[in-house]
């Protein structure tokens, strides 16, 4: 398979996240059912909402890992429905699980999803330090560090990836108030480079200092809460 | 378990069809029919007009059903590795192609589990033995084994989509898998020649009346297994567009309770 | 990024953390010896376990493939890795190779363990005429069949992979796919140490059986591993 197409190559101008009355099952339920969604680049959008409303869903298909039943989805002008595996490597998920190999030490697994797509050293070493986890904890093995360590540690192995585009679901869950204050910076250095976020949290009131803008998924679908800023 | 709601007799033009109430229709009454004229012709012929063989007695009667379904399973294996690779590889990748490859799927793995069970019988009989590790036998068994584990992953779960991908990806697997087990079986069983009574396989010479009846019960068992399959793959349909109307039910009861909620936060 | 270098990276990714976790040395290796053991429980009579003591090795090979690739896949589905590793878009090819290439060194440690074994319990010994050339045999049946069983392992091991009932699921898949090689390896180590008077030179065509069914699965492998992982 040929390397996947670079940014450069797709519609960078228009917006990041186009989602057009998508409808995505979970076996036979509609999780998401009929959501519509514009994301612009260098967006922190916040996903609110009660358990059950799809914004996990919505996150994942947005990851290409499920498919599009009905709808229309286009993530850096890749269209989801065929294009699945290009927009993939342009795209990272923080989900529930960290993607981590618990038995690796951080800079092991950094290293390796780095390395994947042809990372030099120092701009590994430049996305552990981004994180904070390059000095202390780069030895540790991930099964020993804390929710949050584990947390920054994923992301740094988004950076290293050269994602464009970060789904987080419920990244701050866990994490003290000192972890979230830095996990807020990050995402808003982040956003200031040209990455586009969407962020699924149940907290308003503290995304709302995060998020350029917030939506809510309520049912399977979405509706604008207004900008913030 | 999604369920129609029989109060619901209004259609919307976008909705997708109604189940029929059966599957029957006059195609496969025609077929069933047959199906039943050909069966009485096998045991007309089976049990009276042929000849008892002169070495297996009466036991070569059995030959005339389990000669039959082994033919027919490979048939029906080969339907499945067939619409398999038709659904992976036709640009529209209809579901029709994999319900006819589980329907035949299912159909083999039934006609195979027959050939076992009459088989090890006429084994039993003829030379005292309910099993041989001969090469064809063998063979039939990991046959056997292959496709119930086809069977077991076509319940996984997913969508229909998944389902089809999944499964036709096996069946193409499976299509490579089964001529290397058949080779080294092969292998397996003919480098040492084990003294061996007789052929244990069923290859009886054999001629006239008895060939004949060996033919009428292949046409029986094939239009068992066609009318099987219009049943199976109708009814599969059937489940299909269960479930995709229960999608639309389940999607219009989540909009609605999306809107509800909407209202009442207002 | 070459298919090829990130198979490697993911294989040498599968080997490190066994190097940390130390599982299959300690769990799986003593699993296959004790196995051993109780084949000699089972069946009581030295001149039967001499016979039977190749099919014994592969047997306890077979049985300890579908440990090693429950564990392979578990270090995956843990925490999301290979959920992560299909978000990122890696090469569903160089996944399946690099695990595969991981599990067959694995495999290879184990079938190693095994012979040995094999020797000290059963009393097993190279054959006597031709020496040379029976260690050859020997040597390229492991390799051959290693690859075979890393392959169909992988595979199915992924499909299986993250499912509800897949340590069912697994053998049921596995075990009648690699019969050929639970013959083939049998038959070719059977005139490696001259069992009932077998030849050395009748073990090559199991060998050469041996070599198609590693590379039917090979190549059918990395082809359907990226469609069987996909949701």
């Amino acid at each position: 398979m040929s390397p996947a197409p670079s940014p450069s190559s797709a519609t960078v101008d228009g917006p990041v996240i186009v989602l057009d009355d998508v409808v995505a099952v979970l076996g036979q339920f509609p999780a998401l059912a009929g959501a519509s969604l514009t994301v612009e680049r260098g967006e922190i959008v916040l996903l609110s909402g009660p358990n059950g409303a799809g914004k996990t869903t919505l996150l994942r298909l947005c990851a290409g890992l499920l498919p599009v039943e009905r709808g229309t989805a286009t993530i850096l002008g890749f269209d989801l429905s065929t294009q699945r595996e290009l927009v993939r490597a342009h795209v990272g998920l923080l989900g529930h699980q960290n993607g981590l190999y618990l038995d690796l030490s951080v800079r092991e697994n950094v290293n390796f999803w780095g390395r994947t797509v042809g990372a030099s050293a120092d701009e590994i070493h430049a996305a552990m330090a981004r994180m904070g986890v390059a000095e202390r904890l780069a030895d540790i093995p991930c099964r020993k560090l804390s929710a949050g360590q584990k947390r920054r540690t994923s992301l740094a192995c988004l950076v290293a990836r050269r994602a464009q585009v970060w789904l987080l679901d419920e990244p701050h869950a866990g994490l003290d108030a000192t972890g979230r204050d830095e996990l807020d910076a990050t995402l808003a250095q982040a956003a200031g480079s040209g990455a586009t976020i969407l962020v699924a949290s149940h907290e308003l009131e503290r995304a709302g200092n995060l998020a350029t803008r917030s939506v809510e998924v309520v049912a399977g679908q979405v509706t604008a809460l207004g900008d913030k800023k | 378990m999604t369920t129609i709601d029989p109060a619901r007799t209004e259609l919307q033009p976008s909705e997708p069809p109604l189940p029929r109430r059966s599957t029957g229709t006059r195609v496969t009454r025609a077929v069933g029919i047959a199906c039943l004229v050909a069966m009485a012709w096998l045991v007309a012929f089976g049990l009276g007009f042929s000849p008892a063989d002169r070495d297996q007695k009466e036991s070569v009667r059995i030959l005339y059903v389990h000669v039959p379904t082994i033919w027919l399973a490979y048939l029906a294996f080969v339907v499945t590795a067939v619409s398999s690779g038709l659904y992976l590889f036709t640009k529209k990748q209809s579901l029709g192609w994999d319900r006819v490859a589980g329907a035949s799927a299912e159909i083999g793995v039934a006609f195979v589990a027959v050939t076992l069970a009459v088989g090890s019988m006429w084994g039993r009989l003829t030379w005292g033995v309910f099993w041989q590790w001969d090469a064809r036998l063998t063979t039939t068994a990991l046959l056997f084994a292959t496709y119930i584990g086809y069977l077991a992953v076509r319940r996984l779960g997913g969508s229909h989509q998944q389902r089809a991908k999944r499964s036709a990806v096996l069946g193409m697997i499976a299509v490579m898998e089964i001529p290397l087990v058949h080779f080294s079986v092969k292998m397996w069983r003919s480098l040492h020649q084990e003294a061996t009574v007789a052929n244990l396989d069923g290859d009886t010479k054999m001629d006239g009346i008895m060939l004949f009846s060996l033919f009428v019960g292949v046409i029986a068992f094939t239009f068992l297994y066609v009318w099987l399959m219009l049943h199976r793959t109708r009814a599969m349909a059937m489940e299909d567009m269960l479930e995709d109307r229960g999608l639309d039910d389940a999607l219009v009861a989540r909009r609605a309770e999306a809107a509800a909620q909407q209202n009442g936060a207002q | 990024m070459s298919t090829w270098r990130v198979a490697r990276l993911i294989a040498a990714k599968d080997l490190r953390v066994e190097r940390r976790s130390k599982i299959v040395t300690n769990q799986v290796l003593p699993f296959a010896g004790i196995t051993m053991v109780s084949f000699a429980f089972a069946l009581d009579k030295q001149n039967v376990l001499d016979t039977v003591a190749p099919g014994l090795i592969w047997l306890a090979t077979t049985f300890s493939l579908l440990i090693l690739v429950q564990r392979s896949f578990s270090i995956e589905t843990d925490d999301g890795a290979l959920d992560a590793m299909r978000v990122a878009g890696i090469d569903t090819r160089a996944i399946f190779l690099g695990k595969a290439m991981a599990l067959a060194v694995q495999l290879l440690v184990l079938e190693i363990l095994l012979l040995f074994a094999a020797v000290v319990l059963y009393g097993e010994a190279i054959q006597s005429s031709g020496p040379v050339l029976a260690v050859v045999l020997l040597v390229t049946t492991l390799i051959s069949a290693t690859c075979g069983l890393a392959a169909v392992g992988t595979l199915y091991g992924g499909l299986a992979a993250g499912f509800k009932g897949s340590e069912t699921l697994l053998p049921l898949l596995t075990l009648p796919a690699v019969a050929p090689v639970l013959i083939g390896a049998t038959k070719a180590v059977e005139s490696a140490v001259g069992t009932a008077g077998a030849v050395v030179s009748e073990g090559w065509q199991w060998v050469g059986l041996l070599v198609v069914f590693a590379v039917a699965f090979g190549i059918g492998g990395s082809l359907a591993f990226g469609p069987l992982i996909d949701e």
